[in-house]
């Protein structure tokens, strides 16, 4: 392992590490709703619980985030490598799976770790260690 | 009442906001945290520690009460149980990530950014999670039938 300092940027990190941990507080304290991504868009899809516009107007927010940064400054880099049938692919099994897992980076890696949940503490091992995983696959075996 | 999903939305724009600076949002950086035997970016793992750490504090006093702020009830979840769904879901949730770079939040923020690849990426994540909904309605139907059966065949 070799560490790209060249890339690193810890202040910007931290700080964007502090506005997600004090948006999940905003939402968790003033509205009781716990700020994972997955359930929030997944929940759309249950006809049964009637609690659509929260979901809607929370999405929302994040989609209008980067019109609002555009407002003040140019929005930082957004590469992504993965050709369309790889996006697909993918994009199918993250929906897939963060709704058998119940729960993504947001629901499990943040605000479940902070709440100390078993489950959740489990969830990010595995996913953190099948995403170590297939990063290896993809760039030093299969790509390399 | 307007104020939930102010509230809401203002949440979201938040965490857009936080995953655009942290560098989540930007697909060549995740992957380059999660490429530990390459030329590694430690910078996520300071996102996580940001987060967790206003998390911890929110979470604890969030854990002590009944109510919102605005007065709806406190939903946390309360399953400590560890099934098989979890992790396996957790697994493909990881693969998913490793292979293009995007979770739920990013691949959203990206798409507000303008990004085609984004939106297909959260179009097909969207018929993922569809798929789900759709084998558990089966389930449960089939569950409702068998249990229906079973109760033709002994009556009392």
């Amino acid at each position: 392992m070799t560490i790209d300092w060249y890339s690193f940027t810890p202040w910007t990190a931290l700080s964007g590490g502090v506005l997600i941990g004090l948006a999940a507080g905003l939402l968790i304290l003033w509205t009781g709703r716990v700020a994972g991504i997955s359930g929030i868009l997944g929940g759309l899809l249950r006809p049964a619980e009637g609690d659509n516009i929260w979901r809607l107007a929370f999405l929302g927010g994040m989609i209008v985030a980067p019109l609002l940064w555009q407002m003040f400054d140019r929005l930082p880099p957004i590469r992504i490598e993965a050709g369309y049938p790889l996006i697909i692919a993918a994009g199918l099994l993250v929906g897939y799976s963060t709704r058998l897992g119940s729960g993504c980076t947001s629901g499990h890696g943040v605000c479940g770790i902070s709440r100390l949940s078993p489950r959740s503490l489990l969830a990010t091992g595995c996913f953190m260690a099948s995403g170590f995983i297939t990063v290896f696959l993809l760039r030093h075996v299969i790509g390399g | 009442m307007i104020r939930y999903p102010l509230t809401a939305f203002s949440s979201g724009l938040l965490f857009g906001l936080g995953l655009l600076l942290s560098g989540m949002a930007n697909p060549a950086k995740v992957q380059s945290f999660l490429d530990l035997a390459g030329n590694w970016d430690p910078s996520l793992a300071l996102v996580m520690a940001g987060a967790i750490g206003i998390g911890f504090a929110v979470f604890s006093i969030a854990k002590t009460r009944s109510v919102s702020l605005l007065g709806s009830p406190m939903r946390l979840p309360e399953s400590n149980r560890i099934d098989s769904p979890l992790i396996l879901g957790s697994l493909g949730f990881g693969i998913g990530w490793g292979l293009v770079g995007f979770c739920p939040g990013p691949a959203l923020v990206a798409l507000g950014a303008g990004e085609a690849r984004a939106l297909v990426f959260v179009v097909a994540m969207v018929a993922g999670m569809g798929l789900f909904e759709w084998q558990k309605h089966l389930e449960h139907k089939r569950e409702h039938k068998h249990h229906k059966r079973q109760k033709h065949k002994h009556p009392h």
